[in-house]
C-alpha cells in the first residue's frame, strides 16, 4: 500500500474536528457584508470587527477609495505580469518613489505581499556561506525565509541583547569573516511588545553585522513620521534594511523594503518571490500610494494609542490576565485553557464582536490568547461595547468573578 | 578539551530534564517528538540551551536531523570538533 500524502495531518484533523460546530468554529467564519474598517455583518448580526490590523482604518478612507476608482478605471484590473515582465507601470515606480521619499533611504523595492518581501530579501541576501540570525518569535514568513535560503541559521532568545551578543560572538569566532544578517521586528504581533533597537542593533553593529527590521505591525503607528520602531528608537542610521507591508495601516495588499544599500537594486535580478509572481494591480498601487502620503501627516496615531490603552486598561481592570498593557495596539487576554479560549471566542463572535482566537505554535511561550488589534477608526463606544461582552462572557464562562464591573 | 560522546550525552541527558514532563527514562533513542511529546518550537528552546551549555553555534538547519537524543549527542560531538 502506497502511503497516503495526507496521512500526515491527521493529528491535526483530529485537533480540527474537535472544535464545536456552527457558529463557534473559527474556521467558518465570513463576512457577509463589510460595512465599514471596523464593522461588517457576519451570522446576520452587525458585528465589530476587533482584530484586522487595519490600524489607521485605512480600508474606507475615501481618497484611497478614489484613487483606487481612477486606477481601476484607467488601468485596468492587474497587470498580468510580473515586475519583469509586463508589469512595471508608471504607478508602481512612483510608489517606490514614495516609500524612499517616506524612508529617506535611497532604494525601495515593492513586492506583492509583505510575506514575499521577507521570504524573498532574507532568502536572497543570506547566501550559503552567510548567517541569518532571527528572533525565537519571529513570523512565520522570517522563518520560512530562511526555510528557502541556504545560509546557516541561528536563533536567540526573543528580545535578548545577552542572547544575540552570545550567538554573534560564537559566529564571529569560528568564521571571521562571515556574511551576517540579524532579522528583528519591531513589533512583534501576538503580544505587541517592541524590541529593544538601540540595544540589539549596538550589539548586532559590534559584530559587523547587517540588520533588517520588519515594521509590518508599526509602520503608521510608531515614529514621528509613522516610519516604526526603528525611527521612534532613533536607530534608522543602525538599520540596514527595513521591510513593511501595506497590508495593515496602509488599507490594502503588498510589502516593501528599503535600504541604503549602494548595490540594492541588484535584488530586482536575482530576487526569486519579486520576479515569479505577478506585481500588485493599479488600483492596489493607488491606494497605497495615497495612504502612505496620509499616515506621514496624519495624527491618527495617538487616537489609536488611546484606543489600545482604553481597551487593554479596561480588560486588567475587569481581572482578565492579560499579555498586554496597551504600548501598543494590540490588545490580548491569555486564557489557560485551550478549549475554554476556543469557546470564549464562539461566545464573543456570538455577542458581536470579532477578535482572534491566536494558539500555539503561532503564539509566543505556547499561549492561548483572546488577541484585539485596534483601529484608530473604533469609537470610544464600539470599545466599551467590546468591554462589557468580554465581561459578561468572562464571567458566564468563569473566568471573572461576577463582582467585575466596567471600570 | 575534547569530549567523549558518553559525557556529551550525560550532559545533555540533564538539560533534557526540564523537558521530561512525564519522567520516562531516557537512552540514546529517545524520540524528541513521539516520547517526550515536545513540539518543534520546544526542540528549538532545547538546543538553544545545549547551544549555552557547549558554547557552540548549533544550526537550525540541522534540526530535522535531530530526532534522537543519540543524533544530537552525535551532532554535539561533531560541532565540538569543528569549531
Amino acid at each position: 500500500m502506497t502511503r497516503d500524502l495526507f496521512e500526515k495531518f491527521d493529528p491535526i484533523l483530529n485537533d480540527y474536528n474537535s472544535l464545536p460546530e456552527g457558529e463557534g468554529n473559527p474556521f467558518t467564519v465570513s463576512m457577509e457584508k463589510v460595512l465599514s474598517p471596523t464593522t461588517a455583518i457576519i451570522n446576520g448580526r452587525e458585528t465589530i470587527l476587533a482584530g484586522t490590523n487595519n490600524y489607521m482604518g485605512m480600508t474606507f478612507n475615501e481618497e484611497c477609495l478614489a484613487a483606487a476608482r481612477d486606477a481601476l478605471d484607467h488601468q485596468g484590473t492587474g497587470t498580468t505580469g510580473s515586475r519583469v515582465l509586463n508589469g512595471t507601470y508608471n504607478s508602481h515606480k512612483q510608489l517606490e518613489e514614495s516609500l524612499k521619499d517616506f524612508y529617506g533611504t535611497r532604494h525601495a523595492i515593492v513586492f506583492s505581499t509583505g510575506y514575499q518581501a521577507n521570504l524573498g530579501v532574507i532568502s536572497t541576501l543570506a547566501g550559503p556561506k552567510d548567517y541569518v540570525v532571527i528572533d525565537a518569535d519571529s513570523h512565520a514568513s522570517i522563518y520560512d525565509g530562511c526555510a528557502m535560503g541556504n545560509a546557516t541559521v541561528v536563533r536567540f532568545r526573543h528580545n535578548s541583547p545577552e542572547n544575540l551578543d552570545k550567538r554573534l560572538a560564537r559566529i564571529r569566532q569560528s568564521d571571521p569573516d562571515a556574511g551576517i544578517l540579524v532579522v528583528l521586528e519591531g513589533v512583534y504581533s501576538m503580544l505587541g511588545d517592541q524590541a529593544p533597537l538601540r540595544e540589539l542593533t549596538r550589539i548586532s553593529k559590534d559584530h559587523n553585522a547587517y540588520v533588517l527590521v520588519d515594521e509590518a505591525h508599526s509602520v503608521g503607528v510608531f515614529g514621528e513620521s509613522g516610519r516604526g520602531v526603528a525611527q521612534e528608537q532613533g536607530v534608522e542610521d543602525q538599520v540596514d534594511f527595513i521591510i513593511g507591508t501595506f497590508s495593515k495601516s496602509i488599507g490594502t495588499i503588498g510589502g516593501y523594503c528599503v535600504s541604503n544599500h549602494e548595490k540594492f537594486e541588484a535584488l530586482r535580478l536575482v530576487c526569486r518571490p519579486y520576479i515569479f509572481t505577478a506585481s500588485l494591480p493599479p488600483s492596489v498601487v493607488a491606494s497605497a500610494t495615497k495612504a502612505l502620503h496620509l499616515i506621514r501627516n496624519s495624527n491618527l496615531r495617538r487616537k489609536l494609542l488611546e484606543n489600545s490603552l482604553k481597551l487593554n486598561k479596561g480588560l486588567s481592570r475587569a481581572g482578565f490576565n492579560m499579555g498586554t498593557s496597551g504600548e501598543s495596539p494590540i490588545a490580548a487576554i491569555i486564557v489557560d485553557d485551550q478549549d475554554m479560549a476556543i469557546a470564549f471566542w464562539g461566545e464573543m463572535i456570538r455577542e458581536g464582536v470579532y477578535v482572534n482566537l491566536a494558539l500555539p505554535p503561532a503564539t509566543p511561550n505556547r499561549m492561548n490568547l483572546m488577541r484585539c488589534s485596534l483601529s484608530a477608526a473604533h469609537t470610544f463606544t464600539q470599545i466599551d461595547f467590546m468591554l462589557e461582552k468580554f465581561i459578561d462572557v468572562g464571567q458566564r464562562l468563569g473566568l471573572l468573578q461576577k463582582a467585575a464591573r466596567l471600570a | 578539551m575534547t569530549q567523549t560522546e558518553d559525557e556529551i550525552f550525560e550532559r545533555i541527558c540533564a538539560l533534557v530534564k526540564h523537558f521530561n514532563i512525564k519522567n520516562i527514562p531516557i537512552n540514546q533513542n529517545t524520540v524528541f517528538s513521539s516520547d517526550l511529546e515536545l513540539d518543534s518550537l520546544t526542540v528549538m528552546d532545547l538546543l538553544a540551551e545545549v547551544e549555552d551549555e557547549f558554547d557552540i553555534t548549533i544550526p537550525l538547519n540541522i534540526l530535522p536531523d535531530l530526532e534522537t537524543v543519540g543524533q544530537f549527542t552525535t551532532a554535539v560531538h561533531k560541532l565540538l570538533g569543528n569549531q
